[in-house]
């Protein structure tokens, strides 16, 4: 603040205009407080100051044992919850050498592409809603509520599930799961038409999104913008396409890529993603193999001494997850490498020149989830 | 006395020849004025609630969900509640903010909506003061407007609400003139600026049919222009809630938050009256020229009724607009004007000169 208390009068007409976005604003969809500099309507510079809800997850998992962790990483990303799951798990399961069985790789691959269909629903109707279309918001959550229902009847839970487990999955799957899930692809296959309907065809709305924010793929790699934010710049990076885990070395995908490198294109590559994740589940849903929902554990999870990495692509991009361990039933240290840190850290650079109504579409395109960024 | 549902003219002659006999011409006319605000108010008050009550059905229909549907039968008491509740908040002082500004800033925006609407004919002498200059003085008196919400966003000391006001000033500064232009195009086919003539000449037919294309474009330009001037969405800049949380009156709560909240629903109110009034008739009934049984049926629906059809059905239509289109930026706001809009209606009134010129028009 005293650089600029201490300018000199002639400069005001240069001077900029600071204005907080947040800790509490509309479109921040949290606590995240973007510092903008604004020479009228346009954005000069912006300073994103994270760490309102830091909670030190990754100090709390040196206290907790493996299976506790997991609760834990539910809480990083609340909307891929079943996918960062799936990473401790993998990472457990690979240290110990565990090889669990093809139910559980079918379970798991369901339901994280369930829960990267009910983010990217949740997305759209929050991207929606930040470009003014209010009604985007009610039809994105109205289908979104098929999936939390099928959730709750699998797993108990409805947001923050902790399914997955070292070497499985908590239960086996209801036996309606297979029934509901057709249904809802049956469903939102019709539903995603009127998404293309209200927002991605409307005139303002490729106006709002066309050639704003534009990030080259240099920029993406560099900053490490993954997902289908770094997808929308071309850059192939889908973890699942080039470290495949679980089944999706077996099933048949895209890989979402568009070269406009803007917000629409970002938004597309969004829209496609669940078309392609509608597709994933409808190989495996049939053919769920028989057998045990989880491998024999040990009681007590130890991981012998070394270093682990895991990565997983979550709906916001790729979640890394390394752990130091020491040999007790506690990791060392835990590091997660969270796909919306690195994604916010480029909304300065793409964002000056813009207007703060751009800043607003094009925070929303990079999909933020603010607990992701804070841990 | 001869209390008539379809022309209330007697009934008028007879309220003021009845104070006339019983005091001085001068208390006559103060008590005519008062009687004609405290109306005046209650309507702006019913009107008002309704209009809140209607857009949260119709956005709760457009949005897959039921809309208010507790206090009272299907809600409608909700709007009620909400204001009651609105009035005994508490008016929060803003530190550092322009107290008299702040404080002034709401009934600058209400008085300006309040003037306008007593100019519009709701049915046949049922008027509160017929100008012959009564398009000049809505257009006029509905920019005042402006003012109160570009007071509104300097006085607060808030940082978005003067963002919000700035980008409300250049946006209702900017589409003054399509709306200006667009009722132009219609008193160059009526030769008269006064309301009740207006609705007269529409006898034998509505001035959308009347003129042709050129006053269907001037009527969607109206359309789009006035959605514009009353900040609403896909409009709605200067209150942008993803962007600016709620613009100009962000800091404003209790019955000042009220106050611009009520304004915002009756300026819609008052759009589309004068939408209806100089496009549609007004309280005119639909005649075909001709056909004197079917005229004679028109004749029998009172003209309030009318009146209150058309306006409901054009502020329908600012009602889809607003739930189903995303908002524009300023810059595109701009455009759409001053490159869009503006020419359109240029030339859309040498075209509608030239018809009534050659005599084209019906």
């Amino acid at each position: 603040m005293k650089e600029i208390i201490n300018l000199p009068v002639s400069n005001i007409e240069e001077e900029e205009y600071h204005i907080n976005m947040g800790p509490q604003h509309p479109s921040t969809h949290g606590v995240l407080r973007l510092l903008v500099s604004l020479q009228g309507e346009i954005v000069k510079s912006l300073k994103p100051h994270c760490g309102y809800i830091h909670r030190g997850i990754e100090k709390m998992c040196e206290k907790d044992t493996y299976p506790q962790v997991i609760h834990l990483t539910d809480r990083i990303d609340y909307l891929s919850a079943h996918i960062n799951n799936h990473a401790v798990c993998l990472l457990v399961e690979k240290a110990l050498e565990v090889e669990v069985p093809e139910r559980v790789k079918y379970i798991r691959t369901i339901m994280d592409e369930l829960a990267r269909i009910q983010s990217h629903q949740l997305w759209w109707s929050s991207f929606g809603m930040d470009l003014g279309g209010l009604t985007c918001f009610f039809y994105g959550l109205r289908d979104r509520e098929m999936i939390l229902d099928i959730w709750e009847e699998t797993t108990g839970s409805r947001f923050l599930q902790s399914y997955n487990c070292p070497g499985g999955v908590m239960q086996d799957i209801h036996p309606n799961f297979q029934k509901k899930v057709h249904a809802f692809l049956k469903t939102f296959k019709k539903k995603i038409k009127d998404y293309d309907r209200i927002l991605s065809g409307n005139v303002i709305f490729e106006n709002r999104s066309q050639g704003v924010g534009v990030l080259s793929k240099e920029d993406a790699i560099s900053y490490g913008v993954t997902g289908p934010s770094g997808r929308g710049s071309g850059w192939s990076c889908d973890v699942r396409k080039t470290e495949p885990y679980s089944m999706y070395g077996q099933v048949q995908f895209n890989e979402v890529l568009r070269y406009e490198c803007d917000t629409y294109s970002r938004y597309m590559v969004r829209m496609q993603e669940m078309h392609e994740s509608m597709n994933i589940i409808e190989q495996l849903i049939d053919n769920i193999p028989e057998g045990d929902h989880s491998a024999k554990m040990k009681a007590v999870i130890k991981l012998p001494a070394g270093e682990y990495f895991q990565r997983v692509e979550s709906a916001r991009g790729e979640l890394g997850l390394y752990v130091v361990s020491d040999g007790n039933k506690t990791p060392y240290r835990m590091k997660f490498r969270t796909p919306s840190f690195s994604n916010l850290s480029v909304l300065d650079h793409i964002s000056r020149g813009m207007k703060i109504a751009d800043l607003v579409a094009i925070g929303a395109s990079l999909d933020l989830v603010i607990p992701d960024i804070d841990r | 006395m001869t209390f008539n549902i379809y022309d209330f003219t007697s009934f008028n002659r007879w309220i003021d020849e009845g104070l006339n006999s019983i005091m001085p011409p001068t208390w006559a006319m103060i008590t005519e004025m008062a009687i004609i605000g405290i109306v005046f108010l209650l309507f702006y008050a019913v009107v008002g609630l309704f209009l809140v009550y209607a857009e949260r059905k119709v956005c709760a229909f457009m949005q897959n969900r039921v809309g208010p549907n507790r206090v009272g039968p299907y809600g409608i008491f909700q709007t009620i509640a909400d204001f009651i509740k609105l009035l005994m908040k508490e008016l929060v002082y803003i530190k550092d903010s322009d107290k008299l500004l702040f404080n002034l800033a709401p009934f600058i925006v209400i008085i300006a909506s309040f003037m306008a609407l007593s100019a519009v004919p709701f049915a046949k002498g049922l008027h509160a003061i017929d100008l012959d200059i009564g398009i000049l003085y809505v257009i006029a008196v509905s920019s005042l407007g402006v003012v109160g919400i570009l007071l509104a966003g300097w006085s607060s000391n808030n940082k978005y609400s003067l963002i919000g006001a700035m980008r409300s000033g250049a946006q209702i500064v900017s589409y003054e003139l399509s709306v200006g232009l667009s009722l132009l195009t219609i008193i160059v086919l009526a030769g008269t600026m006064q309301f009740s003539e207006i609705v007269e000449m529409q006898r034998n037919g509505w001035f959308i049919f009347k003129g042709h294309i050129p006053a269907i474009i001037a009527f969607i330009v109206f359309l789009v222009a006035s959605t514009a001037e009353t900040n609403r969405g896909p409009f709605d800049l200067a209150e942008a809630e993803s962007e600016l949380t709620a613009g100009f009156h962000t800091e404003y709560s209790g019955i000042k938050f009220a106050f611009f909240f009520l304004a915002e629903y009756m300026n819609m109110f008052l759009v589309a009256s004068i939408a209806a009034t100089v496009f549609w008739g007004g309280w005119m009934p639909f005649h075909v020229s001709g056909w004197a049984g079917f005229n004679t049926i028109m004749d029998y629906i009172p003209p309030f009724v009318w009146y209150i059809g058309k306006t409901a059905f054009i502020i329908w239509l600012m009602m889809l607009f607003k739930w189903t289109f995303p908002r524009l930026r300023i810059d595109q706001l701009l455009t759409l004007e001053w490159k869009y809009l503006l020419p359109i209606n240029l030339v859309n009134i040498l075209f509608m000169a030239f018809l009534v010129l050659m005599h084209w028009h019906f």
